[in-house]
């Protein structure tokens, strides 16, 4: 039986929801089911990793992964890969874990599979899925090495608890003397507890058709009417108008909510690979030839300044009777 | 100071993208510096431009059309560049392509590298980390901001909700965002002053790296399900209630 590993990301003591979806995958794929959970806040991971189907996790609960980036975990994966040899070895392509993934990736002389959306077992081995300009292909690509290493982009499976519980193997820290150098001196939130965008069940975006970031507003007052949360195109993030942690897309975040309002944005690849996998779009633009209103489940060729205001006056009109 | 900055050249991302019958990206129509080496090259000249000395070095591997792509970075302010062109290279993945870059980037013995966080045409974002590692030096990675100095490095690394603050001591690898500052336009002396900076040629045989085989090979591209259209109206004043409606059945409301 395929020994299957996921790395566990942890982030301020928490778990990141990709390290479930992972485990989601795993499981359906059939194998020994293991996880790494390196980091403040490991021991409390184990229960959660051993609910979502994890049958053992190597913890260490060392706050020398939280101080410094990528290295630590990079020695002390290595050395665990070594000793247990896992078959595959799935990462989150998340701005931390994929740090981890390129950097063992390296160390152990042999190559990966980024940016992934699906992997499946057959022939012996694994082949990963991955999504090609903008989504509109996939490559089936083989991977001929052990362990075979693939990053998986956020939200492409949905995590599931089953029950259960994990065998919990404390393992020590192993830190090379080199290895403590890039240090994390501070780590600042740049937005309150408002609905966390990646977790929405209604996410409500803007672009450059919102003309500048004073109308941002009318997004968050829609989105505030709905209980949702509010995204942006990476135009308006490059522009500056909002922060990166609002980005939807292939540089940012990827989200899957019920319902996605896209008001004054093109829907240019990058973006639309971000969000197309949820389950109700609606667009909103100017431009009656944008690509998103192709594949909006309802577009409106109109003013999103317009639009928009009166949409939040009718959604409370309508919750408030 | 000395900074070596990766760059690559990739196929025009406002052109039209196609695969080949070996199912790799094809490159043979316009290329362009990738936009997020753009912001490598700028955040390099503003550190190089701060300390009021120091060098800055593009490393490029690419086809002999690369040199396009170099010659842009020249003419924005970079001082001097490594063209690593070899037809044994053709399809290389990412770690033959770092590696390839590290035994290039070792000789000059910077104080730090720039990469940008991933290319626009492969986006694996693999290759930083990767090259941090063979270099044997720490990641500091998405930076929005750099301060660089007195042997130092400090960024703001962005994350899924804020910023962390990172620091560490030289030589270091950084990648940047688009935050760290909008490039420079060439001027029209940067580009007479580009077409004689020099430009060193390299094959794999001159820096002793041989190509391995590859993890991955592809087996087949097929094209992904596409979302249906939906329906499409002008606002006619309607657009509310259509958006409303929709909203309600779907309980959003």
């Amino acid at each position: 039986m395929a020994k299957i590993w996921i790395y566990a990301e942890l982030s301020e003591g928490k778990l990141a929801p990709i390290s479930l979806e992972l485990l989601a995958k795993a499981r359906a794929l059939g194998g020994e089911v293991e996880a790494v959970a390196l980091g403040k806040g490991a021991e409390a991971a184990a229960t959660i990793l051993g609910k979502h189907g994890a049958k053992k996790v190597y913890v260490c609960d060392d706050s020398v992964f939280d101080e410094y980036v990528a290295q630590p975990a990079t020695d002390t994966m290595e050395a665990l890969v070594k000793a247990n040899s896992p078959d595959l070895l799935l990462f989150g392509f998340s701005l931390d874990s994929r740090e981890v993934a390129g950097r063992l990736s390296a160390r152990l002389g042999i190559g990966q599979v980024s940016s992934a959306v699906d992997v499946e077992a057959g022939g012996g081995g694994f082949t990963a899925r991955v999504s090609y300009f903008g989504g509109s292909k996939i490559a089936k690509m083989k991977v001929n090495q052990k362990p075979a290493i693939v990053l998986i982009r956020p939200k492409s499976f949905e995590a599931a608890e089953v029950g259960g519980s994990a065998e919990v193997e404390q393992v020590k820290a192993t830190v090379g003397a080199d290895s403590k150098r890039a240090h994390r001196l501070e780590r600042v939130a740049e937005k309150g507890d408002k609905v966390k965008l990646e977790d929405a069940a209604i996410v409500v975006s803007g672009g450059r058709g919102m003309q500048g970031p004073e109308n941002f507003p009318l997004l968050e007052e829609l989105a505030d009417a709905l209980g949702g949360a509010v995204g942006a195109s990476r135009a308006v993030v490059d522009a500056g108008w909002v922060p990166y942690s609002m980005q939807v897309g292939q540089t940012g975040k990827a989200v899957r909510p019920n319902v996605y309002i896209a008001a004054g944005i093109s829907g240019a690849m990058q973006h639309t690979v971000g969000m197309k996998a949820s389950k109700v779009i609606i667009a909103i633009n100017k431009d009656a030839e944008a690509p998103i209103l192709k594949m909006a489940d309802l577009g409106i060729v109109g003013d999103a300044l317009k639009i928009l205001p009166k949409l939040t006056e009718a959604v409370k009109a309508k919750k408030g009777g | 100071m000395k900074i070596v900055v990766t760059v690559k050249q990739i196929p025009d991302p406002n052109g039209v993208q196609r695969l080949g019958t070996d199912n790799r990206l094809v490159r043979d129509g316009e290329v362009v510096l990738d936009p997020g080496d753009e912001y490598g090259v700028e955040a390099a000249l503003r550190i190089k431009e701060a300390a009021g000395e120091g060098e800055v070095v593009l490393v490029s591997m690419g086809p002999a059309k690369a040199a396009d792509a170099i010659r842009k970075g020249l003419s924005m302010g970079a001082d001097r560049a490594i063209h690593i062109s070899d037809d044994a290279l053709a399809g290389a993945d990412a770690l033959t392509t770092a590696q390839v870059l590290a035994a290039a980037i070792k000789g000059e013995s910077a104080d730090l590298v720039i990469c940008g966080t991933e290319s626009t045409d492969g986006s694996t974002g693999m290759v930083p980390p990767m090259l941090a590692e063979l270099l044997g030096v720490p990641q500091l990675t998405f930076a929005k901001s750099v301060e660089a100095g007195g042997g130092k490095v400090k960024i703001q690394r962005q994350t899924e909700v804020g910023y962390d603050v990172v620091e560490a001591a030289t030589p270091a690898l950084l990648t940047v965002t688009a935050a760290v500052g909008e490039p420079r336009y060439a001027s029209l002396k940067g580009i007479m002053a580009a077409r004689s900076k020099e430009v060193k040629k390299l094959g794999l045989g001159d820096l002793g790296v041989s190509r391995g085989t590859a993890a991955e090979e592809i087996l087949e591209v097929v094209d992904a399900e596409q979302r249906q259209a939906g329906e499409v109206f002008e606002d006619d004043g309607t657009a509310v209630d259509k958006i409303l409606a929709l909203l309600v059945k779907v309980k959003a409301v």
